[in-house]
């Protein structure tokens, strides 16, 4: 029992840090971080043991805040996070992903930014908006928000990212140059249901196994590539709902993935407030209800996009947070739950970090 | 010089900032980018691309809402403050 468990928690006010053991039975909470500020989200970035946060004020803009102890002490900054004095104001940091040595952010309107130097300033990476799709680019309910930033596991010229309402792309030539990945993925809202771009991807992950397969969950419904984006498979059949947010994979088996169901279209909560997490063991073709441990009445949470996450431990932990503040975990790969964490201010993103006690 | 109060939701966002200092700016630009100086990134806290002062801070110099290039005396009284918000 030599590493601590850190399930790393941004919401609307601030930043938490729900802490156990390997066993993850007793867990302890720290924060909120961050002065409170909204984080949309909380990461940490193995390599350099520097937690990252991204969120935005709106008195004072985007921010990505770092911490070099764990927690302990804080310092932020936007420097460079800007399209320039002719281009849109940029409201917020949706997502902070380390890779290769770089961090990089994705931020609302949609962007991507750069950092060399740990997030103490940050480059623009163009490419992205000077794609010839950007002016048709429109935001959704959530903003316009770059949220998921898939890296390439060896090769740091390959990434994808997701923008709400907006699609995949995908760089082959470290984010010069973009191509969308949306073919076969459904946009239900638009007259066309097959565009180049305009589909509402909630959520983008990738596998384990190699570069080829991704996971997402969309708006209308979930789906699976083999080949790296370029055509994807719907794998929506035996969900409640083709509508959630959330998309987790297990860490080392590549069929194994998790959504989080809710009903659309208003409510954007779990179905007949009966809280489950579904999970697939052979890459979405059949889908179980996991629910021990999880409120089955009067439970009416919804769980955002960052929100789930999975730990690397032997048997795989698996987190989710609320809309409403609950924290839940799994030490068994969803089998069974526990509330981790309760009345926490509402959950917009969990990750776990393993460190070294 | 002018002097200029603070927001404690700024201050705390950089060590050693006060929340009342007394500055020599001929204008809330000059003021801004001292602040700048003294403690790098203050001016990203204030301003947006424009430049502009944030939509959502305000500025009042002698008791009148202000531009970045609102003059100040050197008896000016400058407040930046953060815009009432909800939720």
């Amino acid at each position: 029992m030599s590493r601590r468990v850190l399930v790393l928690v941004g919401t609307k006010k601030g930043a938490f840090i729900v802490e156990g053991d390997e066993r993850r039975t007793d867990w302890s909470l720290r924060g909120p971080f961050c002065e409170a500020w909204p984080i949309h989200h909380l990461n940490y970035d193995p390599a350099t043991g520097t937690l990252y946060a991204g969120g935005g004020s709106e008195w004072f803009g985007p921010a990505v805040w770092r911490s070099r102890d764990l927690g302990d002490t804080w310092t932020q900054s936007g420097e460079g996070l800007t399209y320039g004095d002719a281009g849109p104001k940029i409201r917020k940091v949706w997502n902070v992903t380390p890779a290769h040595g770089a961090l990089y952010a994705g931020v609302d309107p949609a962007g991507l930014f750069r950092s060399a130097d740990g997030g103490v300033s940050w480059t623009h990476v163009q490419g992205l908006r000077e794609h010839p799709t950007c002016s048709d680019w429109q935001p959704g309910a959530g903003g316009l928000c770059l949220h998921s930033i898939v890296p390439h596991p060896s090769d740091p010229m390959q990434m994808w990212v997701a923008i709400s309402a907006v699609g995949t792309f995908y760089s082959a030539d470290g984010g010069v140059t973009w191509t969308p990945r949306n073919k076969g993925v459904r946009a239900g809202f638009l007259p066309d249901q097959y565009p180049e771009t305009g589909q509402c991807v909630h959520k983008l992950v990738r596998a384990p196994d190699g570069p080829g397969r991704l996971y997402q969950q969309n708006h209308c419904g979930v789906y699976r590539s083999v080949d790296g984006g370029a055509s994807w498979e719907e794998i929506t059949e035996g969900l409640p709902s083709e509508f959630g947010f959330p998309m987790a994979v297990h860490p080392r088996d590549a069929e194994t993935a998790y959504v989080i169901p809710l009903t659309a279209d208003h409510a954007r909560v779990v179905p007949d407030g009966k809280v489950a997490v579904w999970r697939s063991n052979d890459a979405g073709r059949t889908w179980t209800a996991l629910r021990a441990g999880l409120p089955q009445q009067n439970a009416y949470v919804g769980v955002l996009r960052e929100a789930m996450a999975v730990d690397t431990l032997d048997t795989a932990g698996v987190y989710f947070g609320t809309s409403t503040g609950q924290l839940f975990g799994s030490a068994n790969e969803g089998d069974s739950w526990s509330l981790l964490a309760d009345f926490l201010p509402p959950v917009w993103s969990v990750e776990v970090a393993l460190v070294e006690s | 010089m002018a002097l200029a109060y603070l927001p404690r939701s700024l201050v705390s966002l950089f060590p050693g900032m006060p929340g009342r200092i007394q500055v020599e700016a001929a204008s809330v630009s000059e003021l801004i980018d001292w602040l700048d100086y003294e403690w790098p990134g203050a001016r990203f806290r204030l301003c947006d691309a424009g430049p502009v002062i944030r939509e959502h801070i305000n500025i009042f110099v002698d008791g009148e809402k202000s531009t970045l290039s609102t003059a100040l005396r050197p008896d000016s009284e400058v407040y930046i403050l953060t815009a009432v918000a909800g939720g």
